[in-house]
């Protein structure tokens, strides 16, 4: 059942009439005006993050799994499910429980119908920018962008800068868009009608001497690293920056001239220069460092009033106050894939910011009308392309997702698909964090089988390697993930794996998290002896075989219903009372 | 390759900022290469032979500079630069390298105490900064970790 608009908006009178309506919707008496935000302050930035390239709408199902130790443990955004409801006071909301958690997602994804898409997130960027005064709003965007979708890979990103330049972008900052060649990135950011900004990347040394092109030969800047926009009379500053991890992450390959890094020192001092030359009413960092890393910059780093993160894919109701040697500094993330729009409004006196009210804005696509100028784009750009990403593979026989810090079940298909093409005992794939979601009973395309997997280095691989090497390789991921550090971390979930079962503890040091490897007919595995493991997303240099999207549509398309016998989690130790699992 | 007039001024002057650089460095630096310690199996030992028994204690007036997670652990880029008034010389070790000393940078009176190097790392490890200056090792240290890499979200 998919919900007409008209049936959406009488369900959400009914859930008003309940009371269950989270704070940000309840507000107006009438529910069908959950999108009517009242005007408050004196400038509004209005904030996307981590699209994934999704133009038209889709299902993107919350994790249940995303732990946090240490100091972040208990604490956003570890926190999944009813422990997320309680810790933002949503209550048990129907509304915000959808949105914000995977509970009941099959069933809430059929009422409530898809999420996002660039259409209808046109139609609400220009009524709240309408509403507010154009003049005195602006509209930010994360990153993230570029990368996602088969039109994107196809398009060389094209696609989605015409459609950013369509929604109005004013600023944005990066880092799947570096996955393309860099001379692509450079024609990309020039036919981009807003600002690229990013003050951790930088041009080396050796390059900068070879005469590449950089924003600022002397600081070695390869972009722009802050600009600043008047609005409503207030000096605002917006600095980027990118994600750190870029070249370790993804291929160094595509953009051998850039080196990145956090550069929470320099960006100490970029904040102290800009107070002190540029006498702005906020500082504002427009960061796509992952939310555990934005929470410690902001406590490291101070003079900046707010961070708008993303890149980890924290769909975050509410700002985060975090203290720091001079006052205070808001972090919030916008989740993913079109789902949220973050609204944070700033009030200023004196000259200063002496307040705010933030909102994460849910997009549900049935309430939102879709923009016909912008729709008409999407259709008419993807045209060439639609008989390919129509093309029926199978049915889903449960649903399909993958976010979450272990396997997803859409991860376990691939999985599976990589060994039973190659002949594999064991198969591996990343940790990402986009890809759509499926609905148990839908028909699966070519298209999600794209958001699932289409990035610039799709080869796959299959190759002995002995059981140390596959420690060796889940030991180095966990650590990314599980660092006690945030600046150690890289925001991305743990690697996916087929036919192998193992134990892990997350507290673990370094090197000895995961304990009782095994395959998937119990045989232990043995430090010294070979195995068959497929693979692809290889980093250091192109693999052989097949991009995965056509192994996974071949293993697909010999089968009826798309499932899975097993799923190859991790047995978890130390997680005992952790509100980061369900 | 041809190479436009600009561009060769500008190759030029960089090449000339760089030898500016070199010919600064006070002759005390090409000193006699110490063999025992730079091949000395561990940071205690190596420490030592450099520096007998002078005394370490931490100090916020050395400002180490080095990634949190290298982007190719064989050029690990490191800048020391030392606020103390009479720097005689900064060293670099890394406990978990093969010869855990990996470069010891000799200072004038009149040098500036800041130098940038790049270092080799074969796995993650401590990178610790040590500055000589009035009988005293004075320390920073960071890790920096050698990932594998891939699987960003």
């Amino acid at each position: 059942m998919n919900l007409s608009r008209r049936e959406f908006t009488q369900l959400l009178a009914m859930a008003g009439a309940a009371g269950l309506l989270p704070s940000c919707a309840s507000s107006s008496k009438s529910l069908d005006k959950m999108y009517d935000i009242p005007n408050w302050g004196d400038v509004r930035l209005l904030h996307m993050t981590d699209c994934h390239a999704q133009l038209n709408p889709v299902y993107f199902r919350e994790p249940n799994v995303n732990l946090g130790f240490y100091d972040a443990h208990g604490k956003a955004p570890h926190l999944v499910g009813e422990r997320l409801l309680k810790r933002f006071e949503l209550g048990n909301d129907p509304i915000a429980t959808h949105a914000f958690t995977y509970l009941d997602f099959q069933n809430s994804a059929e009422q409530y119908g898809k999420i996002g898409g660039f259409a209808h997130l046109k139609t609400l960027v220009d009524k709240l920018r309408g509403e507010y005064g154009k003049d005195k709003t602006l509209l930010l965007d994360g990153g993230d962008t570029w990368q996602g979708s088969g039109t994107a890979y196809w398009t060389q990103g094209k696609d989605m800068v015409d459609a950013c330049n369509l929604l109005g972008v004013d600023i944005m900052t990066g880092h799947w868009e570096f996955t393309y060649q860099d001379t692509q990135i450079l024609k990309n950011i020039e036919d981009f009608n807003g600002e690229f900004l990013a003050q951790n990347v930088r041009v080396t040394e050796d390059a900068l001497f070879d005469d590449a092109p950089a924003y600022d030969e002397d600081t070695g800047h390869a972009f722009k690293p802050y600009t600043i926009k008047i609005l409503n009379g207030h000096r605002i500053a917006i600095i980027g920056q990118a994600f750190p991890y870029t070249p370790i992450a993804n291929p160094k390959r595509f953009i051998p001239d850039w080196t990145f890094g956090i550069r929470d020192g320099d960006m100490q001092e970029l904040v102290d220069e800009i107070k002190a030359n540029e006498k702005p009413a906020a500082i504002v960092v427009l960061s796509h460092n992952g939310m555990d890393v934005d929470l410690k910059m902001a406590s490291v780093v101070s003079g900046i009033d707010a961070i708008l993160g993303g890149h980890t894919h924290d769909g975050i109701p509410k700002a985060i106050e975090v203290k720091n040697s001079k006052g205070m500094t808001l972090v919030t993330n916008a989740g993913s894939n079109g789902k949220f729009l973050g609204v944070m409004d700033f009030k200023f006196t004196n000259g200063k910011m002496s307040g705010y009210n933030y909102k994460l804005l849910p997009i549900f696509s049935n309430m939102l009308k879709a923009d016909v100028e912008m729709q008409t784009y999407i259709d008419t750009m993807r045209k060439p392309f639609l008989e390919k990403l129509q093309e029926p593979l199978g049915v889903a026989g449960t649903l399909l997702y993958r976010r979450g810090n272990f396997n997803g079940t859409f991860d376990q298909v691939i999985c599976d698909a990589l060994r039973a093409v190659h002949d594999t005992q064991i198969s591996l794939s990343p940790g990402f964090r986009w890809g759509t979601s499926v609905l148990g009973g839908q028909t699966i395309t070519m298209e999600h089988v794209l958001d699932q997997t289409c990035i610039t280095y799709p080869e796959t691989y299959a190759r002995e390697m002995s059981g140390e090497q596959i420690k060796l390789i889940l030991e180095d991921v966990a650590d990314n993930l599980f660092n006690k550090d945030p600046y150690y971390q890289q925001g991305g979930d743990m690697v996916r794996v087929g036919g192998l079962d193992y134990a892990l503890d997350p507290m673990g040091s370094a090197g000895k998290r995961v304990t009782e490897m095994q395959l998937d007919d119990g045989t232990k595995i043995e430090a010294s002896k070979n195995y068959k493991v497929s693979g692809w997303a290889t980093v250091g240099s192109k693999a052989p075989g097949a991009p995965i999207w056509d192994v996974v549509a071949e293993y697909m398309r010999s089968k009826d219903t798309i499932d899975f016998k097993k799923i190859n989690s991790p047995r978890l130790v130390n997680i005992k009372d952790n509100p980061g699992i369900a | 390759m041809s190479i436009s007039r600009r561009s060769f001024f500008s190759k030029l002057g960089k090449s000339a900022a760089y030898l500016a650089v070199l010919s600064s460095i006070p002759s005390i630096a090409w000193a006699k290469w110490n063999l025992k310690a730079f091949t000395a199996p561990n940071l205690d030992a190596a420490i030592k032979i450099n520096y007998g028994d002078l005394p370490v204690i931490d100090s916020d007036l050395v400002n180490l500079k080095a990634p949190a997670i290298a982007e190719n652990g064989a050029v690990v880029p490191i800048t020391v630069e030392s606020k103390l008034p009479n720097t005689k010389s900064i060293s670099i070790f890394v406990p978990d390298n093969p010869g855990p000393l990996v470069a010891k940078f000799n200072l004038g009176p009149s040098s500036v105490a800041k130098i940038k190097t790049r270092i080799r790392m074969g796995k993650t490890s401590e990178v610790i900064a040590l500055v000589e200056a009035d009988g005293k090792l004075h320390r920073a240290r960071q890790a920096v970790k050698v990932t594998i890499g891939g699987c960003g979200g």
